[in-house]
């Protein structure tokens, strides 16, 4: 009777994932989609803990398993109810790595669990029962090793604690470890005694999982995050396959396939492929190569001239970018989207689908500051309008600006859509410095006769230009 | 290689499942729109989250004097814990926004 009402436990969990995730594909149902994969999962594990029968035996140590939880849900909610909207992507990593690190520890003690049984019989005929499900316990632990030590990498990366490091032979080295970790793991299924081996494994995918993510730019923290995500989810599939769990199969396969086909979709939108982004040759080569170029000629504007031409513009578009995610800036941003329509100015934000740390990361940012969903146009959209704009402010993007995309095959960003801002009578651009952006490409857009530099700190530059402009 | 192919017949049914869900992952996200991406990794992020009925398994049924399995199964369900409260609650914040934007959006323009 348990057992069948946990089947029905989990088939509702399943179709909730299915669900939630369908739902979640859509602006309009997204949130009531999260809400019911979220209930389908409550339903999950309640019921796992109530009627879970393993040989008969219900499960035990009710105490040690509520107090995880609790403990659990109590950091979950503050650390995600406290967390600013701008570090969101290293957010979702820090989770991801905790998922992964739970795939593996779970590994462990099942591994250790049939040792045990192992000492007490190890006929060739049991031996070769268990041999799937070594395999299955050995790929768990490497893939939610793998995926918890690269999730630590991207986010001390993202909140800058971590710097990109890399050397010569650094791919070759990764190779080495990922191809020993392999090996090291097919020995073991194919002589599960050497027990030790597991951990020998364990501190193997460890530091692959390190060199991994190191090497990687923080431009390409999104891709490898998405990959990561879905490794995570494979990960899970395997404890499905230990405990014969159909909705652990089904929530790890979907999330494995969906964050898959998402990883190569932002790989698109950089027009790059997933193996470019994984070897990081980008990051590393190609940044040493363009680097060396000088800049061209370039000027800048004064905050008062800036103001003025804003003011008097019919129509001003706003390409935001990392710039505008790191100073914080998205609520300045939308206050002089006020000042401007109270001026009669038209003001709208031209987005591009990987602006920002991650794909649809300014979206979020600007829905914070309340900017309203009609005023942000998609790539397509914008690059329609900018011909009739007259004043385009770039806040801190760079890359998703860079007319290099479509005129130079050189350059390691060549066919990648871009914002034709230069379809616009003027470009102002906002940046820190004359230094290049995340992918480390010089970017000609800048010494062009229409461009003028505002340097500075994008919420102070905003706050300023306000202030000028209220006084036009 | 025996094992291996035992291993295949007596799962076949997880195997099916696995492979639908390949295509069910792909097909069901296809047509996001990029403004969504952040949100959806998020949730998707979350659902994975699911491992934590493994670590629940585990830590159940650790006899009370191993002591490594209730350790190692007592981190695993705080970190899966983690991973799926933190998930979705992390997403609903974000999608909330989205939400409050659709009702400002209508209010104004009636």
């Amino acid at each position: 009777m348990g057992l069948n009402l946990l089947t029905i436990c989990y088939l509702i969990g399943s179709v909730t994932f299915i669900l939630g995730l369908k739902m979640l594909s859509n602006p309009a149902s997204a949130r009531r989609g999260n809400l019911i994969a979220a209930s389908g999962m409550l339903i999950a594990i309640i019921g796992t803990i109530f009627l879970y029968e393993d040989n008969g035996n219900k499960l035990g140590n009710y105490a040690w398993i509520f107090s995880g939880l609790i403990i659990g849900s109590i950091i979950g909610t503050l650390s995600a109810k406290k967390v600013k909207m701008t570090s969101m992507p290293e957010m979702v990593s820090l989770f991801n790595g905790t998922g992964g690190a739970c795939a593996a520890l779970i590994s462990i003690v099942e591994f250790d669990h049939l040792s045990k049984e192992l000492a007490v019989n190890n006929s060739s005929e049991y031996v070769s029962s268990i041999q799937p499900t070594v395999l299955i316990i050995v790929l768990g632990l490497i893939i939610g090793s793998v995926s918890f030590a690269g999730s630590m990498i991207a986010w001390g990366k993202l909140n800058g604690k971590v710097k990109d490091f890399s050397f010569t032979g650094q791919n070759i080295l990764n190779l080495i470890l990922l191809a020993v970790a392999l090996s090291a793991g097919a020995y073991l299924v194919i002589n599960p005694t050497h027990s030790f081996l597991l951990y020998g494994i364990l501190a193997l995918a460890l530091a692959y999982g390190v060199m991994f993510v190191m090497p990687i730019g923080g431009a390409d923290m999104p891709v490898v995050i998405s990959l990561l995500n879905s490794f995570t989810g494979v990960a899970a599939a395997c404890g499905g396959f230990l405990y014969h769990n159909q909705v652990m199969i089904t929530g790890g396969i979907l999330v494995g396939a969906a964050g898959t086909l998402l990883t190569i979709l932002m790989c698109k939108a950089m027009n790059r492929s997933l193996k470019n982004v994984l070897i990081g040759s980008f990051g590393g080569s190609a940044a040493a190569g363009s680097a060396s170029k000088e800049h061209g000629a370039y000027k800048e504007i004064s905050l008062s001239d800036a103001a003025m031409v804003m003011s008097y513009a019919n129509k001003v578009m706003i390409v935001p970018g990392y710039g505008l995610a790191v100073a914080q800036a998205q609520h300045a941003c939308h206050e002089l989207e006020k000042v401007l329509n109270e001026k009669g100015v038209d003001v709208k934000y031209a987005i591009h689908p990987v602006a920002g740390r991650m794909p649809g990361h300014m979206n979020v940012l600007l829905a914070e500051a309340d900017v309203s969903y009609e005023k942000l146009l998609e790539m397509e959209q914008a690059n329609d309008e900018f011909k009739t704009t007259d004043v385009v402010l770039i806040l801190g993007a760079n890359d998703v600006v860079n007319p290099a995309a479509k005129n130079d095959p050189a350059s390691p960003i060549y066919g990648m859509p871009i914002l034709e801002v230069e379809l616009a009578k003027n470009i102002i651009v906002n940046k820190r410095s004359m230094k290049p952006g995340y992918a480390g490409i010089e970017n000609a857009l800048f010494s062009r006769p229409k461009t003028s530099m505002l340097f500075g700190d994008a919420k102070k530059v905003l706050q300023d230009l306000l202030t000028e402009i209220k006084n036009v | 290689m025996q094992s291996i192919l035992n291993f295949f017949s007596e799962n076949i049914q997880l195997i099916y499942i696995v492979i639908l869900s390949v295509f069910l992952g792909i097909e069901v996200i296809g047509r996001v729109p990029s403004v969504l991406h952040t949100p959806l990794m998020s949730g998707a992020n979350a659902i994975h989250g699911v491992v934590i009925i493994g670590a629940i398994i585990v830590m159940g049924k650790a006899e009370t004097n191993n002591y490594l399995a209730l350790i190692l199964g007592f981190l695993a369900v705080i970190l899966g814990t983690l991973n799926v409260v933190g998930g979705f609650v992390v997403t609903d914040r974000m999608l909330e926004m989205f939400k409050s934007k659709s009702k400002s959006q209508k209010t104004s323009s009636k």
